[in-house]
């Protein structure tokens, strides 16, 4: 998540779940922890009953709610505006932890003079182009630094944002410190003063006019924060998909990890930002991506224009100073696990091979080429679109227009069904007999059926076993993946087709074993955890070598096999270790569980104070020491200085314990990295029925937008029409459920305990609609009609926004038209419309109308909602 | 007579006397609702591991309880009160806003929160409910088979292999605990997981249980244990918390499984004041005892004094 990834480094969370148990406060927005991640919320459970303050802010009031000390209402989509108060906060009523923020923030730094903020320009940073839709950043850097983008912003562009921004973790520095500080925080460039100036705007009045938050709310969250904030304290944010699925989804992340940072709590124990992943292996598919534009470790994809070897692209992606200093090693180590033999020095180790990505093909763009006629073929894996992506019916429709379509799932999930289940074939959109698409179902073994590990929401790799073999033609990811890579591969042989090199000189020659021909999937772990040429395993990042003498699949991963053990099928009982527990799985990088813990200590290497006690310098054996792997040089002393031209990790600090970054510090201010800003700024939802009061902007003016018949969208406050569509709609998951329903709705003991589609309304909205409890309820966008039975709770409040009273529509998105129990997909109602940063879709905020009364049936769904667009005067291009 | 009435009142002496050597210490489910989270984690595990079928009833409007009560098909039932509070608690502020409420507050003096409960005029409850193994249990008293027994841990099961589903046990249940599976036809409730008790591994609910609301363990112990938290809550001002079923003389002689709740049982749809309802019983047939001697010395006076 480049939200963290630009903020601190990486783009995990911070911390880890047990590490809650040591919070003073904990703030939980954007997630709905109890619901979701049950397990993990004992942890806070725990620090509430040693006299934590728990804080929840969230539209609706949840489970987790119910179990906090406050829970605070708020607008779907104004999350910065709230969090840019606390900023706000914290810097008017001088409660940031000065000596934190002066050593290992980038607070001091001056920035380029040309450098305009959004207060100046209305809404847009310097540098925005209106013919391209994008920002030159150049205006952005440091001031003083010779090359304004290094870092992967050589290669920034409208197609290759987002993750690969890993790998632009600063520009060419001399020291690991920038040209231009000011110690004092007081001039008028340094970061510090530009973060004022730009957040002063964020006051207690104005979060009760964005958010709805009554101002003395606002202010007790904001108090309690700080209360709890400094050397003897510490306070945590966890956050899920309530901050990451909008239009500024990155941005809300950082808003966080500048409260975090100005306040000294990231680190450190008890403090962090702990990113609650929706799946139990999410963290692992970006670290091991199944995304289009990174490689393992987040190393950024080469684009054509990188260059046809490897030192090119190598100096176009990452700065010279910190961890990312040392990316050829990476490379070079992740293309001999790939290439083995093939990969040598003289063919710049096969990077040639490596794909080059010319555009955006992220599952939305994807789904358009489907739609064009331009994409022929799909493979579904562990997903079932067309229940849990925004505008179910242009996923459907795309899908319509394929040519083959293979999914791959323990379930028969209507993405496997949409040709003869799907709500269009109802309306008539759909003919079964016309759609031309073959599609392939391939039953897929589930983690009790095969070795392999989750990579959980704090980085932890642990590793399970197989219990017992898959039934029927049920298979694992890893023995179809291998077998279909040994298939292509064979009838290839012999081919001399430079385009089959990549294929043919990849090391495919895993061991087999069992009924099924299992691939070892230790063996796929050891290539991971990397190995020197003699065959030994390495032991940790700071080994892989760049001249091919070492392979690593993924270098924050090295070190999972060291001394030829499984370290992430560890399992010591946690009253057998200390409670960060190092000994039960393996955390990247290097089983450390609290990153950037060099923070934990004071500049000169000593803890903050006894109660945040964690790892610290050792005088004695001239070495950092605590109750974790330390995240730094583990002998580079407090008061190291580096010498000119040092690169890498010795280009930097004593005391700077962001290691990855160019600077070694965190970042308020992010120079690079974010397509929409250096700084979060509140804009509205896509769809929103409030004028953002801060700048005639009213939205992100990068956001992605789709405009085609499938794809309308709700008009939006103040254009003309808006009030056709004057309620908020966002959409959550339930514990009973598990996200698009694959593995829930087909368990019946799961069913039974949430067995319909529900919307819950408050009180006043039911009586202004005419909505009774428990009857059906119609729930109209331009893009479809669904129905619900209306759940009428106080739990859900009206809120005073600008003057007037906004209701929001809460929606669980669980349901479908397949499994035992069935019911209208609430992300149908949702439209295409993504976050420029990582092209995540916005279904936590849009508008909607809601009617009494069930949606009518077959075409006349059609009618009632181009009844709607009519009146509200929405326009489709290409219409 | 009175032979019978020693047997239907004091089955508590069945345990752990006719055990002997093979008794265990008596095992029960401290149920913490204060930290229930209503995952509903306990339902699932526990129709997993006993094979407990699903029973659909729908979307019933109950908050998020659509299990609604326990019976043959859910032995753990996670109820939601869902409740509006007058917005302030303390007397003549009873009207203010919640916005006032918090103008109210000295921001700066004020480094804790209240609770939401008390601070927005709303309240979530949730809590796990389950067959209570009482000290004194009617429907082992009932049960004309012999189905229903006390274990050695003082836990009260069910033998499916010998209920015939005549139904006594049902309306003898004080919590409506019982009730006969269809088209079954028997009585199914909480074993307490008697298989795995027997493999010395808590039951499938405690285990799943990932906040440690329910707790297993022998009973005296977790009695300890809900005491120290039932006084730590108190002290913290949550005055309204206190234990169900925790004391020895109530009127079932107290439960294998028992609870700390938040308020008044009746909040949670339990009985105030649970009575065995065989109490009365031994006294019920003393009288109909006397009844019938008298009514056999009437008429066979009257035979005796018609022959006259």
């Amino acid at each position: 998540m480049p939200g963290l990834g630009t903020s601190f480094g990486r783009g995990g969370a911070t911390t880890f779940q047990q590490d809650l148990q040591n919070s003073d406060v904990i703030v939980i927005q954007g997630s709905n922890m109890a619901e979701c991640h049950p397990v993990g919320f004992q942890w806070v459970m725990e620090a509430k009953q040693r006299g934590a303050k728990v804080i929840h802010v969230d539209p609706r009031f949840t489970r987790t709610s119910a179990m906090a000390d406050l829970h605070v209402p708020i607008r779907a989509g104004t999350d910065i505006a709230f969090l840019g108060g606390i900023v706000n906060y914290i810097i008017e009523n001088e409660r940031w932890f000065d000596e934190y923020v002066k050593h290992y923030t980038n607070a001091t730094t001056i920035v380029d003079e040309g450098f305009r903020d959004t207060e100046d320009l209305d809404g847009f940073f310097s540098g925005w182009d209106p013919e391209t839709g994008q920002y030159d950043i150049s205006t952005w850097s440091y001031a003083g630094t010779e090359e304004h983008t290094a870092g992967g912003h050589k290669e920034q562009g409208a197609a290759v944002s987002g993750e690969q921004a890993h790998g632009a973790h600063g520009m060419k520095l001399d020291r690991g410190r920038p040209p231009k500080e000011d110690e004092t925080m007081q001039h008028p460039r340094c970061v510090f003063q530009i973060l004022k100036r730009h957040y002063s705007r964020y006051t207690p009045e104005l979060v009760e006019e964005v958010c709805g938050i009554p101002k003395e709310t606002f202010l007790q969250v904001a108090e309690t924060l700080c209360q709890n904030s400094g050397r003897e304290r510490t306070g945590a944010f966890c956050y899920a998909v309530g901050w990451t699925q909008h239009t500024v989804g990155v941005q809300y992340i950082r808003t966080a990890g500048i409260i975090q940072l100005l306040l000294g709590n990231i680190g450190r124990p008890g403090g962090g930002i702990l990113a609650l992943r929706g799946h139990a292996n999410i963290q692992g598919s970006t670290d091991i991506p199944t995304l289009f534009n990174i490689l393992p470790g987040y190393l950024p994809m080469p684009h054509p224009q990188a260059g046809p070897d490897l030192d090119t692209w190598v100096g176009n992606t990452s700065p010279r100073t910190g961890a990312w200093g040392d990316m050829r090693n990476y490379a070079v180590s992740l293309l001999k696990a790939w290439f083995g033999d093939a990969a040598t020095g003289e063919n710049d180790f096969c990077f040639g091979l490596l794909p080059r990505i010319d555009a955006d093909h992220s599952h939305y763009a994807a789904i358009n080429r489907m739609l064009d006629g331009k994409c022929p073929g799909f493979f579904v894996v562990g997903e079932n679109p067309v229940v849990g992506s925004a505008n179910g019916r242009m996923q459907r429709f795309a899908l319509a227009n394929l040519e083959w379509l293979v999914v791959r799932d323990v379930q028969l999930i209507e993405t496997a069904t949409f040709w003869k289940d799907s709500r269009e074939i109802e309306t008539g959109e759909l003919k079964t007999e016309e759609i031309g698409t073959e599609v392939f179902f391939m039953p897929a073994a589930s983690h009790t059926e095969k070795d392999g590990s989750f990579t959980n929401t704090q980085r932890l790799l642990q590793w399970h076993w197989k219990a017992v073999e898959p039934e029927g033609d049920a298979r694992s990811e890893l023995q179809w993946t291998f077998d279909l890579g040994r298939r292509v591969r064979r009838k290839l042989a012999g081919s001399t087709e430079p385009r089959d090199r990549a294929l043919l000189n990849l090391t495919w020659n895993y061991t087999t074993q069992g009924p099924h021909d299992e691939p070892d999937a230790q063996e796929v772990l050891q290539e991971i955890g990397g190995r020197h040429a003699d065959g030994s395993f390495v032991e940790k990042y700071q080994d892989l070598k760049n001249d091919g003498s070492t392979s690593c699949g993924s270098w924050i991963h090295a070190g999972v096999y060291k001394g030829g053990v499984n370290q992430a099928a560890r399992k010591k009982p946690h009253t057998e270790q200390n409670w960060v527990a190092p000994e039960w799985g393996w955390a990247w990088p290097a089983n450390r569980h609290i990153i950037y813990n060099r923070a934990s200590a004071d500049p000169s290497g000593k803890p903050w104070s006894e109660r945040k006690k964690y790892v610290w310098w050792d005088e004695e054996q001239q070495k950092w020491t605590g109750y974790d792997d330390p995240d730094f040089v583990p002998d580079k002393p407090p008061d190291y200085q580096p010498k000119k031209n040092d690169i890498g990790l010795d280009a930097l600090r004593g005391d700077s314990p962001f290691i990855i970054q160019a600077d070694g510090r965190g970042w308020l201010y992010a120079p690079a990295g974010l397509m929409d800003g250096p700084m979060p700024t509140h804009y509205e939802p896509h769809e929103s029925p409030a004028t953002n009061p801060l700048y005639t902007q009213q939205q992100n003016p990068l956001r992605q937008r789709f405009n085609r018949p499938e794809n309308p969208y709700n008009p939006t406050d103040p254009e003309p029409g808006w009030d056709v569509f004057p309620y908020v709609v966002t959409t959550y998951r339930l514990t009973e459920h598990h996200t698009a329903g694959g593995m829930s709705r087909t368990v019946p003991i799961l069913s039974q305990l949430q067995p319909e589609l529900f919307c819950e309304i408050s009180p006043e909205l039911a009586a202004e609609r005419g909505i009774e409890h428990g009857d059906w309820a119609t729930i109209v966008t331009s893009r479809t009609a669904i129905e619900a039975r209306a759940n009428v709770t106080d739990r859900v409040k009206p809120l005073r926004v600008e003057g007037r009273t906004i209701h929001q529509v809460g929606l669980p998105y669980h349901w479908g038209p397949g499994g035992i129990v069935k019911g209208d997909t609430a992300n149908d109602l949702f439209p295409l419309v993504l976050d420029p940063n990582v092209h995540i879709q916005e279904v936590k905020a849009a508008t909607c109308d809601i009617l009494p009364g069930r949606r009518p049936r077959g075409p006349d769904v059609l009618r009632l909602v181009e009844d709607y667009k009519r009146r509200a005067g929405v326009k489709v291009v290409g219409e | 007579m009175s032979s019978n009435a020693k047997l239907l009142t004091l089955d508590a002496g069945a345990w752990p006397d006719t055990y002997g050597e093979m008794a265990k210490p008596r095992m029960g489910f401290f149920t913490d609702t204060s930290i229930c989270i209503g995952c509903k984690a306990c339902e699932v595990a526990c129709k997993e591991w006993n094979h407990v079928p699903e029973d659909f009833k729908g979307f019933t409007g109950k908050s998020y309880d659509n299990t609604l009560h326990l019976d043959a098909d859910n032995w753990r039932h996670v109820a939601f009160i869902e409740q509006r509070l007058p917005a302030a608690l303390d007397g003549d502020t009873a009207t203010e806003s919640l916005v006032q409420i918090a103008a109210r507050r000295e921001l700066e003096e004020d480094s804790g929160l209240d609770t939401l409960q008390e601070g927005e005029g709303l309240r979530w409850l949730m809590a796990s409910d389950v067959c209570k193994h009482c000290s004194h249990a009617a429907c082992l008293d009932v049960c004309p088979t012999g189905a229903l027994f006390r274990t050695e841990y003082g836990t009260v099961v069910v033998q499916a292999d010998i209920c015939n589903g005549c139904g006594y046990c049902v309306p003898a249940c004080p919590f409506g605990v019982l009730s006969k599976r269809k088209p079954d036809g028997r009585v199914w409730k909480c074993t307490l997981c008697y298989d795995r008790l027997r493999d010395d591994k808590e039951p499938a609910c405690a285990q799943a249980c990932p906040t440690n609301s329910i707790q297993y363990g022998e009973l005296t112990e977790l009695h300890e244990r809900a005491e120290a938290r039932l006084q730590e809550m108190q002290d913290a001002g949550q005055t309204s918390a206190r234990l169900y079923g925790a004391h020895p003389d109530d009127g079932v002689g107290g439960f294998g499984a028992f609870f700390l709740l938040l308020d008044e049982p009746e909040v949670y749809g339990l009985p105030p004041d649970p009575v065995v309802t065989t109490r009365d019983l031994p006294g019920i047939w003393a009288s109909t005892g006397a009844a019938a001697v008298a009514l056999a010395v009437g008429i066979a006076a009257a035979c005796i004094g018609g022959r006259r």
